[in-house]
Protein backbone atom coordinates (compact mmCIF):
# COMPACT_ATOMS: atom_id res chain seq x y z
CA UNK A 1 0.00 0.00 0.00
CA UNK A 2 1.03 3.15 -1.16
CA UNK A 3 1.70 6.01 2.07
CA UNK A 4 4.79 8.13 1.18
CA UNK A 5 6.22 9.74 4.86
CA UNK A 6 4.26 12.69 6.07
CA UNK A 7 0.86 12.01 3.65
CA UNK A 8 -2.69 11.34 5.49
CA UNK A 9 -5.81 10.33 3.53
CA UNK A 10 -9.56 10.51 4.89
CA UNK A 11 -12.50 9.92 3.51
CA UNK A 12 -15.60 10.46 4.79
CA UNK A 13 -18.54 8.49 3.42
CA UNK A 14 -21.83 7.10 3.86
CA UNK A 15 -21.70 2.84 3.55
CA UNK A 16 -24.79 3.09 0.57
CA UNK A 17 -23.21 6.35 -1.42
CA UNK A 18 -22.33 5.49 -5.01
CA UNK A 19 -20.48 8.40 -4.93
CA UNK A 20 -18.95 7.28 -1.78
CA UNK A 21 -18.18 3.79 -3.63
CA UNK A 22 -16.67 5.97 -6.72
CA UNK A 23 -13.81 7.42 -4.39
CA UNK A 24 -13.42 3.99 -2.55
CA UNK A 25 -12.75 2.39 -5.57
CA UNK A 26 -10.26 4.66 -7.20
CA UNK A 27 -8.34 4.63 -3.76
CA UNK A 28 -8.24 0.68 -3.95
CA UNK A 29 -6.85 0.70 -7.75
CA UNK A 30 -4.27 3.27 -6.82
CA UNK A 31 -3.34 1.56 -4.02
CA UNK A 32 -3.75 4.53 -1.38
CA UNK A 33 -3.72 3.60 2.14
CA UNK A 34 -6.73 5.63 3.85
CA UNK A 35 -8.67 6.49 6.70
CA UNK A 36 -12.57 6.03 6.40
CA UNK A 37 -15.04 8.07 8.73
CA UNK A 38 -18.71 6.28 8.42
CA UNK A 39 -20.96 9.70 8.31
CA UNK A 40 -24.50 9.57 10.15
CA UNK A 41 -26.34 11.52 7.45
CA UNK A 42 -29.26 12.68 9.64
CA UNK A 43 -26.24 13.81 12.42
CA UNK A 44 -23.49 15.13 10.55
CA UNK A 45 -20.19 15.61 12.32
CA UNK A 46 -18.54 19.09 12.70
CA UNK A 47 -15.24 18.21 10.67
CA UNK A 48 -17.61 17.03 7.83
CA UNK A 49 -19.19 20.30 7.68
CA UNK A 50 -16.19 21.94 8.06
CA UNK A 51 -14.42 20.17 5.56
CA UNK A 52 -17.67 20.71 3.19
CA UNK A 53 -18.87 23.78 4.09
CA UNK A 54 -20.90 24.48 0.45
CA UNK A 55 -22.69 21.15 -0.02
CA UNK A 56 -22.77 19.33 3.48
CA UNK A 57 -22.05 16.30 1.47
CA UNK A 58 -20.37 12.89 1.38
CA UNK A 59 -17.81 11.86 -0.04
CA UNK A 60 -15.24 14.37 1.03
CA UNK A 61 -11.54 13.53 0.40
CA UNK A 62 -8.65 15.49 3.11
CA UNK A 63 -5.40 14.88 2.17
CA UNK A 64 -2.66 16.71 4.55
CA UNK A 65 -5.92 18.76 6.22
CA UNK A 66 -7.28 19.92 2.23
CA UNK A 67 -10.28 18.93 1.21
CA UNK A 68 -12.13 18.02 -1.98
CA UNK A 69 -15.55 17.68 -2.40
CA UNK A 70 -17.62 16.37 -5.51
CA UNK A 71 -16.89 12.55 -5.98
CA UNK A 72 -15.62 13.23 -9.93
CA UNK A 73 -13.73 16.06 -9.26
CA UNK A 74 -11.72 13.92 -6.33
CA UNK A 75 -11.26 10.85 -8.43
CA UNK A 76 -9.41 13.27 -11.15
CA UNK A 77 -7.41 14.72 -8.07
CA UNK A 78 -6.76 11.36 -6.91
CA UNK A 79 -5.44 10.59 -10.56
CA UNK A 80 -3.16 13.46 -10.21
CA UNK A 81 -1.65 13.31 -7.32
CA UNK A 82 -0.64 9.56 -7.45
CA UNK A 83 0.99 9.21 -10.38
CA UNK A 84 0.72 5.13 -10.46
CA UNK A 85 -1.75 2.82 -11.73
CA UNK A 86 -3.44 5.49 -14.12
CA UNK A 87 -7.08 5.25 -14.12
CA UNK A 88 -7.63 8.33 -17.12
CA UNK A 89 -7.11 7.74 -20.49
CA UNK A 90 -3.70 9.47 -21.53
CA UNK A 91 -5.25 10.67 -25.38
CA UNK A 92 -7.19 13.93 -24.86
CA UNK A 93 -10.04 13.10 -26.97
CA UNK A 94 -10.73 9.64 -25.08
CA UNK A 95 -10.37 11.61 -21.50
CA UNK A 96 -12.80 14.01 -22.94
CA UNK A 97 -15.60 11.69 -23.90
CA UNK A 98 -14.81 9.95 -20.49
CA UNK A 99 -15.66 13.06 -18.82
CA UNK A 100 -17.87 13.32 -20.49
CA UNK A 101 -20.05 9.64 -19.77
CA UNK A 102 -19.15 9.88 -16.67
CA UNK A 103 -21.94 12.67 -15.90
CA UNK A 104 -24.49 11.51 -18.64
CA UNK A 105 -24.28 7.90 -18.46
CA UNK A 106 -26.79 7.90 -15.12
CA UNK A 107 -28.89 10.53 -16.86
CA UNK A 108 -32.79 9.36 -16.50
CA UNK A 109 -31.92 6.74 -14.40
CA UNK A 110 -32.85 7.92 -11.24
CA UNK A 111 -36.34 9.07 -12.90
CA UNK A 112 -37.10 6.01 -14.87
CA UNK A 113 -36.85 4.33 -10.84
CA UNK A 114 -39.01 7.20 -8.99
CA UNK A 115 -41.69 8.46 -11.57
CA UNK A 116 -44.64 6.24 -13.16
CA UNK A 117 -46.75 5.79 -16.96
CA UNK A 118 -45.82 8.28 -19.00
CA UNK A 119 -42.99 10.17 -17.53
CA UNK A 120 -41.42 6.82 -16.44
CA UNK A 121 -41.86 6.05 -20.46
CA UNK A 122 -39.65 9.19 -21.56
CA UNK A 123 -37.25 8.58 -18.74
CA UNK A 124 -36.76 5.06 -19.89
CA UNK A 125 -36.40 5.79 -23.83
CA UNK A 126 -33.35 7.96 -22.46
CA UNK A 127 -31.83 5.33 -20.53
CA UNK A 128 -32.00 3.12 -23.16
CA UNK A 129 -31.10 5.50 -25.71
CA UNK A 130 -27.75 5.77 -23.52
CA UNK A 131 -27.09 2.01 -22.57
CA UNK A 132 -27.33 1.73 -26.38
CA UNK A 133 -24.16 4.12 -26.66
CA UNK A 134 -21.94 2.71 -23.87
CA UNK A 135 -22.71 -0.67 -25.01
CA UNK A 136 -20.67 0.74 -28.48
CA UNK A 137 -18.09 2.26 -26.34
CA UNK A 138 -17.79 -1.26 -24.80
CA UNK A 139 -16.46 -2.80 -28.80
CA UNK A 140 -13.31 -4.54 -28.55
CA UNK A 141 -12.87 -4.27 -24.81
CA UNK A 142 -13.45 -5.79 -21.39
CA UNK A 143 -13.95 -2.42 -19.46
CA UNK A 144 -14.38 1.51 -20.57
CA UNK A 145 -10.77 2.10 -19.18
CA UNK A 146 -9.68 -1.15 -21.60
CA UNK A 147 -8.12 -3.91 -20.05
CA UNK A 148 -8.08 -2.73 -16.72
CA UNK A 149 -10.95 -0.85 -14.95
CA UNK A 150 -10.56 3.10 -15.79
CA UNK A 151 -12.33 6.48 -14.06
CA UNK A 152 -15.31 5.93 -16.62
CA UNK A 153 -15.61 2.32 -14.77
CA UNK A 154 -15.26 4.03 -11.68
CA UNK A 155 -17.86 6.53 -12.45
CA UNK A 156 -20.18 4.46 -13.97
CA UNK A 157 -19.58 1.75 -11.76
CA UNK A 158 -22.80 2.11 -9.24
CA UNK A 159 -24.79 1.17 -12.53
CA UNK A 160 -22.98 -2.98 -11.87
CA UNK A 161 -25.35 -3.02 -8.82
CA UNK A 162 -27.54 -0.20 -9.07
CA UNK A 163 -29.26 -1.17 -12.23
CA UNK A 164 -30.19 -4.69 -10.73
CA UNK A 165 -31.88 -3.51 -7.79
CA UNK A 166 -33.80 -0.60 -9.53
CA UNK A 167 -34.97 -3.89 -11.69
CA UNK A 168 -35.67 -5.36 -9.04
CA UNK A 169 -37.80 -3.00 -7.30
CA UNK A 170 -39.56 -1.98 -10.42
CA UNK A 171 -39.73 -5.55 -11.86
CA UNK A 172 -38.80 -3.99 -15.27
CA UNK A 173 -35.94 -5.17 -16.90
CA UNK A 174 -33.16 -3.32 -18.92
CA UNK A 175 -29.89 -4.56 -18.80
CA UNK A 176 -30.44 -8.30 -20.49
CA UNK A 177 -27.73 -9.88 -21.87
CA UNK A 178 -29.69 -10.14 -25.10
CA UNK A 179 -30.22 -6.89 -25.46
CA UNK A 180 -27.00 -5.61 -24.08
CA UNK A 181 -24.45 -8.32 -23.86
CA UNK A 182 -21.22 -6.26 -23.44
CA UNK A 183 -23.00 -3.84 -20.63
CA UNK A 184 -23.92 -6.84 -19.41
CA UNK A 185 -20.60 -8.65 -19.02
CA UNK A 186 -19.34 -5.51 -18.02
CA UNK A 187 -21.29 -5.50 -14.88
CA UNK A 188 -20.34 -8.73 -13.96
CA UNK A 189 -16.52 -8.02 -14.43
CA UNK A 190 -16.49 -5.14 -12.72
CA UNK A 191 -18.66 -6.63 -9.50
CA UNK A 192 -16.30 -9.17 -9.48
CA UNK A 193 -13.06 -7.36 -10.02
CA UNK A 194 -10.47 -7.32 -6.98
CA UNK A 195 -10.88 -3.72 -6.45
CA UNK A 196 -14.50 -3.78 -6.17
CA UNK A 197 -15.55 -7.22 -4.76
CA UNK A 198 -15.28 -6.86 -0.89
CA UNK A 199 -16.34 -3.18 -0.82
CA UNK A 200 -19.91 -2.71 -1.20
CA UNK A 201 -22.12 -3.68 1.49
CA UNK A 202 -24.25 -6.54 1.40
CA UNK A 203 -26.51 -6.48 -1.53
CA UNK A 204 -29.79 -7.58 0.79
CA UNK A 205 -28.93 -4.53 3.02
CA UNK A 206 -28.49 -2.33 -0.13
CA UNK A 207 -31.33 -3.10 -1.88
CA UNK A 208 -33.40 -2.45 1.39
CA UNK A 209 -32.46 0.44 1.88
CA UNK A 210 -33.18 1.66 -1.94
CA UNK A 211 -36.62 0.06 -1.43
CA UNK A 212 -37.28 2.03 1.32
CA UNK A 213 -36.79 5.41 -0.63
CA UNK A 214 -38.42 4.25 -3.51
CA UNK A 215 -41.69 3.81 -1.28
CA UNK A 216 -41.29 6.84 0.94
CA UNK A 217 -41.43 8.67 -2.88
CA UNK A 218 -44.23 6.34 -4.05
CA UNK A 219 -46.24 7.18 -0.73
CA UNK A 220 -45.95 11.18 -1.16
CA UNK A 221 -47.10 10.31 -5.02
CA UNK A 222 -50.42 8.63 -3.97
CA UNK B 1 -0.02 21.92 -34.83
CA UNK B 2 -3.07 20.38 -33.95
CA UNK B 3 -5.97 22.46 -35.84
CA UNK B 4 -6.96 20.21 -38.91
CA UNK B 5 -10.02 21.10 -38.84
CA UNK B 6 -12.36 22.62 -35.54
CA UNK B 7 -16.15 23.11 -35.83
CA UNK B 8 -18.57 24.63 -33.72
CA UNK B 9 -22.08 23.67 -33.33
CA UNK B 10 -23.83 26.53 -30.86
CA UNK B 11 -26.13 29.06 -30.63
CA UNK B 12 -25.73 32.60 -30.95
CA UNK B 13 -27.68 33.85 -27.72
CA UNK B 14 -26.37 30.58 -25.83
CA UNK B 15 -23.87 31.56 -23.01
CA UNK B 16 -22.60 27.62 -23.34
CA UNK B 17 -21.22 28.39 -26.99
CA UNK B 18 -19.93 31.72 -25.67
CA UNK B 19 -18.03 29.98 -23.28
CA UNK B 20 -16.19 27.76 -25.74
CA UNK B 21 -15.65 30.46 -28.32
CA UNK B 22 -13.83 32.88 -25.47
CA UNK B 23 -11.55 28.93 -25.01
CA UNK B 24 -11.11 28.66 -28.71
CA UNK B 25 -10.24 32.41 -29.06
CA UNK B 26 -7.61 32.55 -25.75
CA UNK B 27 -5.75 29.76 -27.88
CA UNK B 28 -5.88 31.75 -31.13
CA UNK B 29 -7.56 28.57 -32.86
CA UNK B 30 -9.42 29.07 -36.33
CA UNK B 31 -12.86 27.39 -36.62
CA UNK B 32 -15.77 27.32 -38.24
CA UNK B 33 -18.90 28.08 -36.94
CA UNK B 34 -22.27 26.73 -36.93
CA UNK B 35 -25.48 28.41 -36.36
CA UNK B 36 -28.36 26.11 -34.71
CA UNK B 37 -32.05 27.68 -34.71
CA UNK B 38 -32.48 26.29 -31.70
CA UNK B 39 -34.83 26.78 -29.87
CA UNK B 40 -36.92 25.83 -33.23
CA UNK B 41 -34.84 23.36 -34.84
CA UNK B 42 -32.01 21.18 -34.30
CA UNK B 43 -30.23 19.98 -37.88
CA UNK B 44 -29.76 16.37 -38.58
CA UNK B 45 -26.10 16.96 -38.39
CA UNK B 46 -25.82 18.01 -34.80
CA UNK B 47 -28.43 14.62 -33.72
CA UNK B 48 -25.90 12.78 -34.96
CA UNK B 49 -23.03 14.54 -33.40
CA UNK B 50 -24.63 14.56 -29.92
CA UNK B 51 -27.14 11.79 -30.05
CA UNK B 52 -27.06 11.86 -25.99
CA UNK B 53 -28.00 15.05 -24.76
CA UNK B 54 -28.73 16.86 -28.31
CA UNK B 55 -27.42 19.59 -27.07
CA UNK B 56 -25.24 22.98 -28.33
CA UNK B 57 -22.34 23.70 -27.80
CA UNK B 58 -20.65 20.40 -29.82
CA UNK B 59 -16.77 20.96 -30.96
CA UNK B 60 -16.09 18.40 -33.63
CA UNK B 61 -11.91 18.23 -33.95
CA UNK B 62 -10.79 16.31 -36.90
CA UNK B 63 -14.35 14.79 -37.45
CA UNK B 64 -14.51 13.72 -33.36
CA UNK B 65 -17.78 15.54 -31.99
CA UNK B 66 -17.73 16.49 -27.99
CA UNK B 67 -20.35 17.83 -26.11
CA UNK B 68 -20.15 19.29 -22.43
CA UNK B 69 -19.07 23.31 -22.56
CA UNK B 70 -16.46 22.78 -19.20
CA UNK B 71 -15.41 19.44 -20.74
CA UNK B 72 -14.89 20.86 -24.33
CA UNK B 73 -13.00 23.54 -22.58
CA UNK B 74 -10.48 21.14 -20.44
CA UNK B 75 -9.64 18.90 -24.22
CA UNK B 76 -8.83 22.60 -25.97
CA UNK B 77 -6.27 23.02 -23.04
CA UNK B 78 -4.74 19.41 -23.29
CA UNK B 79 -5.26 19.78 -26.86
CA UNK B 80 -3.50 22.97 -27.64
CA UNK B 81 -0.65 22.82 -25.24
CA UNK B 82 1.10 26.00 -26.77
CA UNK B 83 -0.68 29.68 -25.92
CA UNK B 84 -2.67 30.55 -23.35
CA UNK B 85 -2.76 28.27 -20.23
CA UNK B 86 -6.55 27.57 -19.31
CA UNK B 87 -6.49 25.15 -16.65
CA UNK B 88 -4.39 25.69 -13.26
CA UNK B 89 -1.75 23.18 -12.76
CA UNK B 90 -1.40 22.26 -9.07
CA UNK B 91 -3.83 19.45 -8.43
CA UNK B 92 -5.67 21.18 -6.01
CA UNK B 93 -6.03 24.50 -7.29
CA UNK B 94 -7.82 22.63 -10.34
CA UNK B 95 -9.74 20.83 -8.36
CA UNK B 96 -11.13 23.74 -6.54
CA UNK B 97 -11.33 25.75 -10.12
CA UNK B 98 -13.20 22.32 -11.06
CA UNK B 99 -15.71 22.75 -7.72
CA UNK B 100 -16.52 26.28 -8.05
CA UNK B 101 -17.36 25.98 -11.71
CA UNK B 102 -19.51 22.87 -11.19
CA UNK B 103 -21.26 24.58 -8.32
CA UNK B 104 -21.85 27.62 -10.54
CA UNK B 105 -23.20 25.54 -12.90
CA UNK B 106 -26.03 23.37 -10.94
CA UNK B 107 -26.93 25.77 -8.02
CA UNK B 108 -27.05 29.50 -9.80
CA UNK B 109 -28.58 27.19 -13.18
CA UNK B 110 -31.45 26.02 -10.96
CA UNK B 111 -32.27 29.27 -9.25
CA UNK B 112 -31.58 31.44 -12.24
CA UNK B 113 -34.86 29.34 -14.04
CA UNK B 114 -37.13 29.60 -11.69
CA UNK B 115 -36.42 33.31 -10.98
CA UNK B 116 -36.94 33.47 -14.90
CA UNK B 117 -39.81 31.68 -15.36
CA UNK B 118 -41.61 31.61 -12.06
CA UNK B 119 -43.28 34.48 -10.36
CA UNK B 120 -44.28 35.49 -6.80
CA UNK B 121 -43.37 33.63 -3.53
CA UNK B 122 -41.42 30.75 -5.84
CA UNK B 123 -39.51 33.62 -7.82
CA UNK B 124 -38.84 35.40 -4.83
CA UNK B 125 -37.50 32.51 -2.79
CA UNK B 126 -34.97 31.67 -6.13
CA UNK B 127 -33.66 35.14 -6.14
CA UNK B 128 -32.75 34.65 -2.19
CA UNK B 129 -31.12 31.49 -2.99
CA UNK B 130 -29.41 33.19 -6.38
CA UNK B 131 -28.23 36.02 -3.93
CA UNK B 132 -26.88 33.24 -1.74
CA UNK B 133 -24.94 31.26 -4.48
CA UNK B 134 -23.49 34.46 -6.07
CA UNK B 135 -22.37 35.78 -2.16
CA UNK B 136 -20.94 32.47 -2.19
CA UNK B 137 -18.94 32.27 -5.15
CA UNK B 138 -17.19 35.19 -3.74
CA UNK B 139 -14.87 32.78 -1.74
CA UNK B 140 -13.35 31.87 -4.58
CA UNK B 141 -12.21 35.13 -5.87
CA UNK B 142 -10.52 35.63 -2.56
CA UNK B 143 -9.58 39.50 -3.30
CA UNK B 144 -7.95 39.09 -6.64
CA UNK B 145 -8.31 40.22 -10.08
CA UNK B 146 -9.90 37.55 -11.68
CA UNK B 147 -10.72 33.85 -10.49
CA UNK B 148 -7.55 32.98 -12.04
CA UNK B 149 -5.10 35.86 -10.60
CA UNK B 150 -3.70 38.36 -12.90
CA UNK B 151 -5.04 37.13 -16.07
CA UNK B 152 -8.45 35.00 -16.93
CA UNK B 153 -8.65 31.33 -16.47
CA UNK B 154 -11.04 28.10 -16.53
CA UNK B 155 -12.98 29.59 -13.84
CA UNK B 156 -13.26 33.01 -15.19
CA UNK B 157 -14.62 31.59 -18.44
CA UNK B 158 -16.68 28.88 -16.49
CA UNK B 159 -18.70 31.95 -14.34
CA UNK B 160 -18.19 34.96 -17.12
CA UNK B 161 -21.31 34.65 -18.97
CA UNK B 162 -23.29 35.43 -15.54
CA UNK B 163 -21.18 39.00 -15.94
CA UNK B 164 -23.09 39.41 -19.44
CA UNK B 165 -26.40 37.56 -19.15
CA UNK B 166 -27.25 38.27 -15.15
CA UNK B 167 -27.65 42.03 -16.05
CA UNK B 168 -30.03 40.99 -19.06
CA UNK B 169 -32.08 38.66 -17.25
CA UNK B 170 -32.30 41.21 -13.72
CA UNK B 171 -33.63 43.94 -16.33
CA UNK B 172 -36.33 41.13 -17.74
CA UNK B 173 -37.12 40.47 -14.39
CA UNK B 174 -36.89 43.64 -12.15
CA UNK B 175 -34.84 41.70 -9.69
CA UNK B 176 -31.17 42.17 -8.31
CA UNK B 177 -29.08 39.34 -7.94
CA UNK B 178 -25.62 40.67 -7.98
CA UNK B 179 -25.47 43.90 -6.21
CA UNK B 180 -23.45 45.75 -4.30
CA UNK B 181 -24.84 44.41 -0.81
CA UNK B 182 -24.65 40.79 -1.23
CA UNK B 183 -21.56 40.32 -3.64
CA UNK B 184 -19.40 43.69 -4.53
CA UNK B 185 -16.31 41.38 -5.50
CA UNK B 186 -18.06 39.30 -8.00
CA UNK B 187 -20.18 42.65 -9.25
CA UNK B 188 -16.61 44.22 -9.58
CA UNK B 189 -15.01 41.16 -10.98
CA UNK B 190 -18.14 41.13 -14.03
CA UNK B 191 -16.65 44.65 -15.04
CA UNK B 192 -12.92 43.86 -15.07
CA UNK B 193 -14.01 39.96 -16.72
CA UNK B 194 -15.97 41.76 -19.70
CA UNK B 195 -13.18 44.47 -20.30
CA UNK B 196 -10.76 41.39 -21.07
CA UNK B 197 -10.10 42.02 -24.99
CA UNK B 198 -10.51 38.23 -25.75
CA UNK B 199 -13.85 38.44 -23.76
CA UNK B 200 -15.60 41.69 -25.24
CA UNK B 201 -14.61 40.74 -28.87
CA UNK B 202 -17.56 37.88 -28.87
CA UNK B 203 -19.70 38.95 -27.30
CA UNK B 204 -23.48 38.78 -28.25
CA UNK B 205 -25.23 42.18 -29.29
CA UNK B 206 -27.31 42.97 -26.08
CA UNK B 207 -29.95 44.96 -27.26
CA UNK B 208 -31.14 41.85 -29.50
CA UNK B 209 -30.30 39.58 -26.12
CA UNK B 210 -32.01 41.56 -24.37
CA UNK B 211 -35.20 41.62 -26.41
CA UNK B 212 -34.85 37.76 -26.69
CA UNK B 213 -34.92 37.37 -23.17
CA UNK B 214 -38.36 39.62 -22.87
CA UNK B 215 -40.11 37.13 -25.36
CA UNK B 216 -38.61 34.13 -23.33
CA UNK B 217 -40.10 35.14 -20.16
CA UNK B 218 -43.18 36.24 -21.57
CA UNK B 219 -43.86 32.70 -23.26
CA UNK B 220 -42.94 31.45 -19.71
CA UNK B 221 -45.36 33.07 -17.94
CA UNK B 222 -48.21 32.50 -20.47
CA UNK B 223 -47.85 28.84 -20.04
CA UNK B 224 -48.47 28.62 -16.33
CA UNK B 225 -51.92 27.08 -15.43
Amino acid sequence: MEEAKGEEVTLFGFWSSPFVHRVIWALNIKKIKYKYVEEDLSNKSALLLEHNPVYKKVPVLVYNGIAIAESLIILEFIEETWKENSIMPQDPYEKAVARFWATAAGDGLWQFFITEGKEREEALTSVINNFELLEKELIGKNFFGGDRIGYLDISVGWISYGVPIFEEITEFKIITEQKFPLLHAWMEAFSNSEFVKDTLPLREKLSERYRKVWEAIMQKKN
Amino acid sequence: MADKEVRLFGMWASPFTKRVEWALKLKGIEYEYVNESIPFSKSEELLRLNPVTKKIPVLVHNGKPLAESLVIIEYIDETWKEGYSIMPKDPYDLAQARFWAKFADDKGTMSLLHVFSKEGEVQQKAVEEAREVFKTLEQALEGKKFFGGDCINYLDLAIGWYAFWLPIIEETVNVSMVDDANAPLLKAWFGRFLEVDVIKSILPPRDKTSEMSKIRRNQLLSNMP
